[in-house]
């Protein structure tokens, strides 16, 4: 285990399953307009932190379960008649709220949370590998499983029933594979920034896919440039790595965006 | 007569308060192409998101046969910008399907050489057959087109109905559309159904456009709104409806 036994070597193989399991999700996040929807569950993502430092619990299935209430939530809100923009913005800021506000009631515990607000990938366990790279399989396996009905489901929901498809089981499926993802890439990136991970690289992928596969693959190489690429920049300049992995994934949507817009004027 | 493919019986389907169909009685049986016309508002698409199995009913029920294949043709079906799709990726959803199976099916359709083309670089004439063509996909028994005209001129519409006409004929399969364009699809259809949050009157199209329901709806120019006005006071109600004011019995095949 003496590869493991290097904090960058776990850091990298860390970022890599979060980025390989975030690309065709966030792909769907893209399709959907559900941008912010990873954010809310981030947030909530903060709760769960704080109740589970708190009280003594386990962090990842307390942030599990905070992800998966909240988007529960969210999803009964808008099925009463409110806009999901204002669903998300109302549960978005209050469970981060209530987070901050539940972290300084539970003493002890504001060094612990700042870790959680930003990753510390430098950090990762082969413990916490083994959990990330199990929830990123388990994603992996549910989105690929699903993807016919899923993507019939985001088309429109009504040539999906008529395909014998409930479009509201896909949505289910997806939700819980963002809770997922939510929960297991906590420490790589941090609540802050998980969000970011799901939309930059599917956004970046656009411009170079025909195909819902292609964008899907695109992404995933480009989440693992990003990971890799801002791993390596934290090394040599001494930068925080979760905000330098999406600095990177940010240069590399300029230049296929920059690639697309070419191409299309040629 | 064989049992129908698919049929509503007393189907009523409220939404939000709102009572949207009530009592509609309707039997499609094999290769028959039937005609949903009627005012905005009148219910026609819930019926067919109904008959999809889309939206359930608040009472009554709709019969399928079993294993019936069904091919649909939305409204309307907006793709995001986001969402990489060539027209032949879209036909292989959700079951994968062959270059040459794809090709076939875009051939009946009138749809050959859009296959590599990006489905949100289509025109609305394209976007219409390459709708049709995946509805085709699995040989349906039955073919349901929601306003499948819209947004084509005169002669794309005529040219989409006859492409219809011939789809049934090459298929055989029963054809239930809803539409604007009654002229044109009262030529095409074998049976027309009126209809206003209840079924005002069916029949041929020679009954239908006869039937005093059927003009009164469709009365022209300024004195629609008065047809529209005497329409509801020349019926007889003879049953409770609650508060929504344009109801009425249907004239005939009430009760199926």
């Amino acid at each position: 285990m003496s590869f493991l036994d290097d904090f960058l070597a776990r850091a990298a193989l860390a970022g890599l399953g979060v980025a390989l399991a975030a690309a065709p999700l966030g792909c769907f996040v893209v399709w959907r307009r559900m941008a912010y929807f990873g954010e809310a569950t981030a947030h909530a993502a903060v709760l769960g932190v704080a109740f589970a430092l708190g009280l003594g619990f386990a962090v990842m299935p307390a942030v599990l379960i905070a992800a998966l209430l909240m988007a529960l939530l969210v999803t009964a809100m808008t099925g009463r008649g409110f806009a999901m923009d204002t669903a998300l913005g109302v549960m978005s800021h209050t469970a981060l709220a209530a987070g901050l506000v539940a972290v300084t009631l539970l003493a002890d515990v504001r060094l612990d949370l700042m870790a959680y607000l930003f990753g510390d990938i430098l950090a990762v366990t082969s413990g916490d590998l083994a959990v990330i790279w199990g929830g990123a399989a388990l994603v992996l396996g549910l989105t690929l499983w699903r993807w016919p009905a899923l993507l019939l489901s985001t088309l429109n929901p009504d040539l999906a029933r008529a395909s014998d498809i409930d479009p509201r089981r896909e949505e289910m499926v997806l939700t819980l594979a963002l809770a997922v993802v939510v929960a297991v890439a906590i420490k790589v990136v941090g609540v802050l920034l998980i969000a970011s991970l799901l939309v930059i690289p599917p956004a970046a992928a656009r411009p170079l896919s025909h195909t819902p596969e292609q964008m899907a693959l695109t992404a995933a190489g480009l989440g693992a440039c990003a990971t890799l690429g801002g791993l390596w920049a934290a090394f040599s300049f001494d930068t925080p790595t979760g905000p330098s992995i999406v600095c990177t994934a940010a240069l590399l949507f300029l230049l296929t965006t920059v690639l697309g817009q070419l191409r299309r004027n040629r | 007569m064989s049992a129908p493919l698919i049929a509503a019986r007393d189907l009523t389907i409220r939404r939000g308060g709102h009572t949207i169909l009530e009592h509609v009685d309707v039997e499609i049986a094999a290769g028959e192409i039937v005609t949903i016309v009627g005012p905005n508002g009148s219910g026609k698409s819930t019926f067919l998101k109904a008959l999809i199995g889309a939206l359930k009913p608040s009472s009554g029920s709709i019969e399928r046969l079993p294993g019936l294949r069904i091919g649909y043709v939305p409204q309307k079906l907006a793709i995001d910008q986001s969402l990489p799709l060539t027209v032949r990726r879209f036909l292989g959803l959700p079951r994968r399907i062959g270059r040459r199976e794809a090709d076939a099916l875009l051939a009946r359709a009138g749809a050959d050489h859009l296959a590599d083309r990006q489905m949100v670089d289509l025109s609305g004439g394209q976007f219409q057959r390459v709708l049709l063509a995946r509805a085709l996909l699995e040989t349906p028994q039955l073919l349901l087109l929601d306003e499948a005209t819209q947004g084509l001129d005169q002669p794309g519409s005529a040219a989409f109905y006859r492409r219809i006409e011939e789809v049934r004929s090459e298929l055989g399969c029963a054809v239930v559309m809803v539409s604007h364009d009654l002229h044109v699809v009262m030529a095409a259809s074998d049976r027309v159904v009126c209809l206003n949050g209840h079924i005002c009157c069916q029949g041929t199209p020679e009954i239908v456009a006869d039937a005093p329901e059927y003009r009164a709806l469709f009365g022209s120019g300024t004195k629609g709104t008065l047809a529209l006005y005497r329409h509801e006071h020349s019926h007889d109600h003879d049953h409770d409806h609650g508060s929504d004011p344009h109801h009425h019995l249907a004239h005939e095949d009430h009760g199926g």
